[in-house]
């Protein structure tokens, strides 16, 4: 016990030369020329069976005895998730995409003690069609300025030496040396914008906690992150929780705050393990818990988990969830900033935020500034997903034009499709078209279009796409979603999705896009928080961009891109079809009927058009339409 | 001295009266006088004739809650220049706060959210009246037949006033509704049969019965049918 004790207490640095002093004894500790495997331990890498790579790779090195030659790191998520399991040989970076367990032998044998590289495993970029051997010049990275995801992929997010050893914790020995006031100023000036959605001044909602009274009060991280395809909050909160941690510090610093919360969905296991873990081992360095760093200064941080309510990552909501109740929003009329948690003032921030605030007080307001446009600075986080080639994480600084996000990062659109739209924002975002691409993305420009930045969701989409399909697909969420404590939301977004799908199963009217208007309205004037007065925009967008394929379900009874099921039609084309039976063999109803080398026909009565037909006919010979 | 309206026809010369935290503002062009921490509605309705904002899930015994939002309306903080919408029963008035209670938006907004609680209720006598005075007709909607709109001031009336929870709001979205705690077949014997609850509901949902307890609105689904939804899905898993 007494030599626990002792462990610990050599452990708790006391002072900002003292952690100075650790960080240069790991530095001399770590040869960089030394070879070290690290392996992607995110989710979305994991899920692709990152952990058996891991095994295979320890049990290979310990069966070779490679122990004091090479090392292995488990790191945090870099983004590039539609290539995993990842690894990268280090010092010389060199990327080895879609790793299996049974690569490990051939990665060991060829590049580990031979110094070769393995070709297959290598990354092909499609443009080119040429092999990429160092992670730096894969065109998905190149295009990037990764300032917060960088650093995912050089740490183990288990292991806060790591940290420690590319600089963490400096920011917040600097930012208590500040006064309060200094680091508000410092976070104004910077120009950062809350990242979960709202995108108001980071500062003036410190600013106001700073000056609220109250000698009690509370420093939060909002990560229940659930706008559907959004995962970057995660990605942070597993691959670099103390960067949050840092952020959340100063944070409480700047506010005269000595509690904290971090609320994250419990459908992010791995982020609360490492969000935990990370709080226990700042606690063991003193860089959280009592007299911080021999400062004087307390505050410690306590993991809440989310329930599973969508609603929750909204401010108020999860601010009455924390405090044990239902998890229902309430007016803000008077800040959450003066009174917020237990009718505290109360420092709420989205986890992207929390991570800006190490990088603005370590390289300066000024430095920071100079990333972004003139009313949105720093780099965004932007999870790409839907039809693309490279789905995953992208980091760029506002203002990269969503053209450039989507066709030079991300690839285009697989399978020779063409684009359709995108859609930002989460759930209440909107869909923007192909004629408004080049638009540069931050938060006022997309909200000039009738999307949101929100989260940083971006979901793409091509031609096969329906757009009112999309829109009963993004209310039905919000209709699930919805508190249901405020008329216009809870009644609104349902008859909302009672008319959408009446216009997707071919019985719309004329009117109802006028009684959709209508809704719309009221929704964004009369709703009680965000969730309900946002909750419109997907009709909105897809109204105003795509009205012509409303008006094909309506008037012509026609789903142009062949999704909405009453309203699709198949048919075989005599001419084409060669009779090779395949179509009648996977029809589930048995609707179609034919001979051998004779053209076959559909019963449309007894069709339920699940489109099988189609997708197994070699000679394109089924018509949708 | 300022001239300050006391209800709709008359108005009074007053001077600034040191001690007493009073906070002025207008109400569709009428200026009035409250003391601080007062809500807009609250405001309102201590000015008979002035202003005219409908509210359903208001009561002052309770606390406000902000659900109906049929009490709306357009407020402006920098002198007229820019308004928006708030919730009247939560707004806390401010020292040259002006409210318009009538506009055109306004009344738009209540007509559509009075359409959507008719749509819902369309046999609730209050919501008939309300939807009378605002020219809803018929709601453009599959009607309902529910007579709870969630107000929620029977949960409240039982929590803060009375101090039992013996009802509460369960569930969300549109599958919100006021139950016994957990779906209970019945009401436990926390309630009292005070009647509070009846006697707040503003569109007669929750009755008295016969045996000196509340009846609430029939739940959508039962507790038996969850038991059940239960059972299938831990079969089939």
């Amino acid at each position: 016990m007494v030599e626990q004790v002792k462990k610990l207490l050599e452990k708790r640095l006391e002072s900002a030369e003292g952690l100075e002093s650790l960080r240069q004894s790991i530095l001399a500790k770590r040869d960089p020329q030394r070879i070290c495997i690290s392996v992607c331990g995110g989710t979305a890498c994991r899920a692709a069976g990152a952990e058996g790579v891991v095994d295979a790779f320890l049990d290979e090195i310990e069966r070779r005895e490679l122990q004091v030659q090479v090392s292995l790191k488990e790191t945090g998520c870099p983004g590039f998730c539609e290539r995993g399991p990842l690894v990268v040989i280090e010092p010389k970076k060199i990327l080895y995409q879609q790793v299996k367990p049974e690569d490990v032998e051939e990665i060991i044998d060829e590049t580990i003690v031979a110094g070769r590289v393995v070709e297959r495993l290598l990354y092909t970029d499609p443009a080119t069609k040429q092999k990429i051997t160092y992670e730096s010049d894969v065109p998905f990275y190149k295009k990037q300025t990764q300032n917060i995801l960088g650093t995912n992929r050089q740490i183990e997010p288990t292991n806060i030496e790591d940290y420690i050893a590319v600089g963490g914790y400096s920011a917040l020995t600097k930012a208590l040396d500040m006064t309060p006031q200094k680091i508000v100023e410092e976070v104004k000036k910077s120009g950062l914008r809350g990242r979960g959605g709202g995108g108001f001044p980071t500062g003036r909602k410190w600013q106001s906690c700073l000056d609220a009274k109250g000698d009690v009060k509370y420093v939060i991280c909002n990560a229940d992150e659930g706008d559907p395809g959004a995962f970057q909050d995660r990605a942070i909160l597993e691959g670099n929780p103390h960067s949050v941690l840092e952020g959340m510090i100063i944070g409480a610093h700047a506010i005269g705050s000595h509690q904290g919360f971090i609320y994250v969905r419990n459908e992010y296991p791995l982020a609360v393990r490492h969000a935990r873990i990370a709080i226990e081992q700042a606690m063991d360095y003193g860089l959280l818990g009592k007299n911080i760093l021999g400062s004087g200064f307390d505050f410690s941080v306590t993991i809440i988990r989310g329930g599973g309510a969508f609603v929750c990552g909204e401010s108020s909501a999860l601010m009455a969830s924390l405090e044990g109740k239902v998890g229902e929003p309430k007016a803000k009329y008077v800040h959450m900033a003066e009174k917020g948690l237990w009718e505290r003032p109360s420092l709420l921030n989205n986890v992207k935020t929390w991570a800006n605030v190490p990088l603005i007080i370590n390289k300066g307001a000024d430095w920071y500034a100079k990333i972004g446009t003139a009313g949105s600075k720093g780099t965004m986080i932007f999870s790409l997903v839907g039809n693309i080639v490279n789905t995953g994480l992208v980091e760029v600084p506002m203002g990269i034009t969503l053209r450039q996000m989507i066709f030079d990062i991300g690839g285009g659109i697989p399978d020779g499709k063409k684009f359709k739209a995108v859609q930002t924002g989460g759930p209440s975002g909107g869909c923007i078209p192909e004629q408004l691409l080049d638009t540069p993305v931050d938060f006022d420009e997309l909200t000039k279009l009738g999307s949101m930045m929100g989260s940083g969701g971006m979901i793409v989409m091509d031609e096969d796409t329906c757009m009112v399909d999309v829109a009963r697909y993004f209310i039905e969420f919000l209709k699930g979603e919805s508190c249901g404590k405020c008329t216009p939301c809870r009644e609104g977004i349902n008859r909302m999705s009672q008319i959408l799908s009446n216009i997707t199963q071919g019985k719309g009217k004329p009117e109802d896009l006028d009684t959709l208007q209508d809704l719309a309205e009221v929704l964004s004037a009369g709703a009680l928080c965000a969730l309900g007065q946002t909750a419109a925009n997907p009709v909105l967008s897809t109204i105003r961009y795509f009205k012509d394929e409303y008006l094909a379900h309506i008037n012509d009874k026609k789903c142009p891109a062949g999704v909405c099921r009453e309203l699709v039609r198949f048919s075989i084309d005599p001419e084409k079809c060669e009779g090779c039976l395949r179509c009648i063999k996977e029809c589930p109803t048995g609707a179609i009927t034919g001979e051998k080398k004779q053209p076959h026909t559909i019963n449309q009565d007894m069709c339920i058009r699940c489109g099988a037909c189609y997708d197994v006919c070699k000679f394109k010979a089924v018509i949708k339409r | 001295m300022a001239k300050v309206w006391i209800d709709g026809e008359t108005s009074i010369e007053v001077e600034h009266a040191e001690g007493i935290d009073i906070v002025h503002l207008t109400v569709d062009d009428k200026e009035i006088a409250v003391s601080a921490g007062k809500t807009i509605l609250e405001a309102v309705e201590r000015a008979p004739g002035i202003g005219n904002i409908p509210a359903l899930c208001h009561h002052p015994a309770v606390k406000p809650y902000g659900a109906c939002r049929i009490c709306t309306v357009e407020v402006s903080e920098d002198g007229g220049n820019r308004f928006k919408f708030v919730a009247a029963c939560l707004y806390p008035v401010k020292e040259g706060l002006i409210v318009k209670t009538q506009t055109e938006k306004i009344k738009k907004l209540r007509k559509g959210i009075i359409e959507l609680l008719l749509a819902r209720c369309p046999n609730v006598k209050r919501i008939q009246e309300l939807a009378e005075e605002y020219g809803v007709e018929k709601p453009r909607f599959v009607l309902g037949d529910q007579d709870c709109i969630l107000c929620g001031l029977c949960v409240r009336a039982c929590q803060e006033i009375i101090g039992k929870s013996a009802i509460s709001l369960v569930n969300r979205g549109i599958y919100k509704e006021v139950a016994a705690p957990f779906y209970a077949y019945e009401l436990s014997g926390d309630c009292i049969g005070c009647g509070d609850c009846a006697f707040v509901c503003p569109t007669g949902a929750i009755k008295m019965g016969d045996d000196g307890h509340p009846i609430l609105p029939k739940v959508k689904i039962p507790y038996a049918e969850i038991e059940a939804m239960m059972k299938k899905e831990t079969v089939s898993s």
